[in-house]
């Protein structure tokens, strides 16, 4: 087994997220198809954890049923202990595109998940999390007059909103242009560390999860299993010139399989 | 320039009437009516206080048609779309009767109703039905599947579902799609006053031409069918123009 139990926080706390035996496999064409394989994972409290792999290799899947939108063909999930069975408002998935409801405002789509709030307190929260992902000016405006940052940052501002144990981001950045996709990392970390909340991230950019994670899971290609599990040791911020930083990176992308060269 | 933008439609159509107008004056004697004449027709037709109350019968009958294929349509089709098996079930029968015109109902929408007003409103009703049916369904499939899932993250009820996810979602396409049934429903109860009632801008355009070719009134007739049938759409874009559905033109 791959799976390497590093506690970065140095607490014995029990996992936030545990993933135990997760299976998963498609009928196609009457043929099985194992997807996931025999994965086993914990994520600590408070943890940034990236998942990588080659392209069509479950990574989405892996999310999607840890989220509890897809059920899995054997193992389980576990949050706090507690067996995941469906979606549930307390963990969230983010969307890469196209998330966030274009009938809504920036503040109708940060408060939709707050209708059961008292009025004053949805109003402050909204207020919060209009402040906290930069959208200050764009209350009442809808999402078509907002760029792609701004979308998928509403979208985080949504999800952050109903104050949910684990956040699930699915490849967030990946419609957003290269420049952009540098601020937003910048802007999540930002984010993260001021709300402390459980992040999983997919993504199949090596540089992102080396810049945003605490550990990096590798998938090996279908069925997939975890290849490696990288703990990133570095603080925050990172410098990306440095030779650490190049190191770790340079052992992503060995583990995917991918030349040092083009 | 904006001024001149505005009146370019105006002076079109102004230059129609009058090349119309000349045409009809370069051969005297022929049946067709100038617009002069068309005009002399309308204003007969008010003189009598014929042509409100064939306007108010046609738009009654309308009206009725279209908002009970509307209020049956609408709900039916969204929840086919979603139970997909009730609509694998239910799509032969709407394809077999889809391509029935309705005029094709008349001699039935006759035996079942009667001559009045009933018998133009059930055909304006089959005319409506189905196409607002299709809509509806269609509307449901194009629902992004994010929005679905983001909804069911969020924890909504069934009801809730319903009416924060799923009505919004489908809303910009039944509005393209209730516009264009609206031209259907203005298109068959004209076909449908010239059969089967004894009122309506239908049954004056057949009965001007019977009672003695009073060719003014039956294109006085046409006229005023295409003018309601220009203001009916405008209407029904002013809905898409409202506040609340703002977004919709500027989705992206």
């Amino acid at each position: 087994m791959a799976q390497t139990e590093v506690d970065i926080h140095g607490t014995q706390s029990a996992p936030k997220l545990s993933a135990e035996h997760l299976g998963m496999a498609y009928e196609r064409d009457g043929q099985s198809m194992q997807v996931l394989e025999g994965i086993n994972l914990d994520v600590a409290d408070g943890e940034f954890v990236c998942l990588v792999g080659p392209s069509g290799c479950g990574k989405s899947t892996m999310l999607n049923a840890m989220a509890g939108f897809l059920s899995l063909t054997s193992g389980s999930v576990r949050i706090d202990g507690e067996v995941v069975t469906g979606p549930d408002p307390r963990r969230i998935l983010v969307f890469q595109e196209r998330g966030v409801f274009p009938w809504l405002t920036v503040e109708g789509n940060i408060g939709f998940g707050l209708s059961k709030l008292p009025r004053a307190e949805r109003q402050q929260r909204i207020a919060h999390y209009v402040k906290t992902v930069r959208l200050e000016g764009f209350e009442n405006s809808y999402p078509s007059d907002l760029s792609g940052g701004m979308k998928q940052r509403l979208q985080v501002a949504r999800a952050l909103a109903v104050n949910p144990d684990v956040l699930f981001l699915d490849e967030p950045f990946g419609a957003l242009d290269s420049i952009t996709r540098v601020i937003m990392r910048g802007e999540l970390l930002r984010i993260w560390q001021s709300e402390r909340r459980t992040i999983f991230f997919v993504t199949h950019d090596i540089d992102e999860a080396v810049q945003l994670a605490d550990r990096v899971v590798v998938l090996s290609s279908r069925p997939s299993q975890i290849k490696q599990v990288l703990t990133i040791d570095m603080a925050h911020p990172r410098n990306i010139s440095s030779t650490r930083y190049l190191e770790l990176r340079d052992e992503l992308l060995k583990q995917i399989g991918l030349a040092y060269e083009i | 320039m904006k001024y001149f933008e505005r009146l370019r439609p105006v002076l079109l159509v102004a230059a129609l009437f009058a090349i119309w107008e000349i045409a009809i004056d370069l051969h005297p004697g022929y049946i067709l009516p100038g617009p002069i004449a068309v005009a002399g027709g309308i204003l007969d037709l008010l003189r009598h206080g014929l042509l409100l109350k064939y306007i108010v019968a046609s738009l009654f009958r309308v009206t009725w048609g279209f908002a009970l294929a509307a209020f049956l349509a609408i709900p039916l089709g969204l929840a086919l779309g979603w139970y997909r098996r009730g609509e694998m079930a239910i799509n032969p029968l709407v394809q077999f009767f889809r391509p029935i015109s309705p005029l094709a109902w008349i001699p039935i929408a006759i035996l079942w109703f009667g001559v009045g007003d009933l018998a133009a409103i059930f055909l304006i009703f089959v005319g409506c039905f189905f196409p607002l049916l299709l809509t509806a369904m269609n509307a449901v499939h194009n629902i992004p599947v994010v929005y679905i899932d983001a909804g069911r993250n969020f924890g909504l009820s069934p009801s809730a579902f319903v009416t924060r996810i799923l009505y919004p979602a489908v809303i910009p396409q039944l509005i393209v799609g209730l516009r264009i049934t609206l031209g259907v429903a203005w298109l068959v109860v004209v076909a449908a006053e010239m059969i089967s009632v004894n009122s309506g801008l239908g049954f004056l355009i057949v009965d001007a031409r019977n009672a003695g070719n009073r060719y003014d009134l039956v294109v006085a007739g046409m006229v005023i069918i295409g003018v309601i049938g220009l203001l009916l759409d405008l209407g029904m874009r002013s809905l898409e123009q409202m506040k609340s559905f703002r977004w919709i033109n500027s989705e992206g």
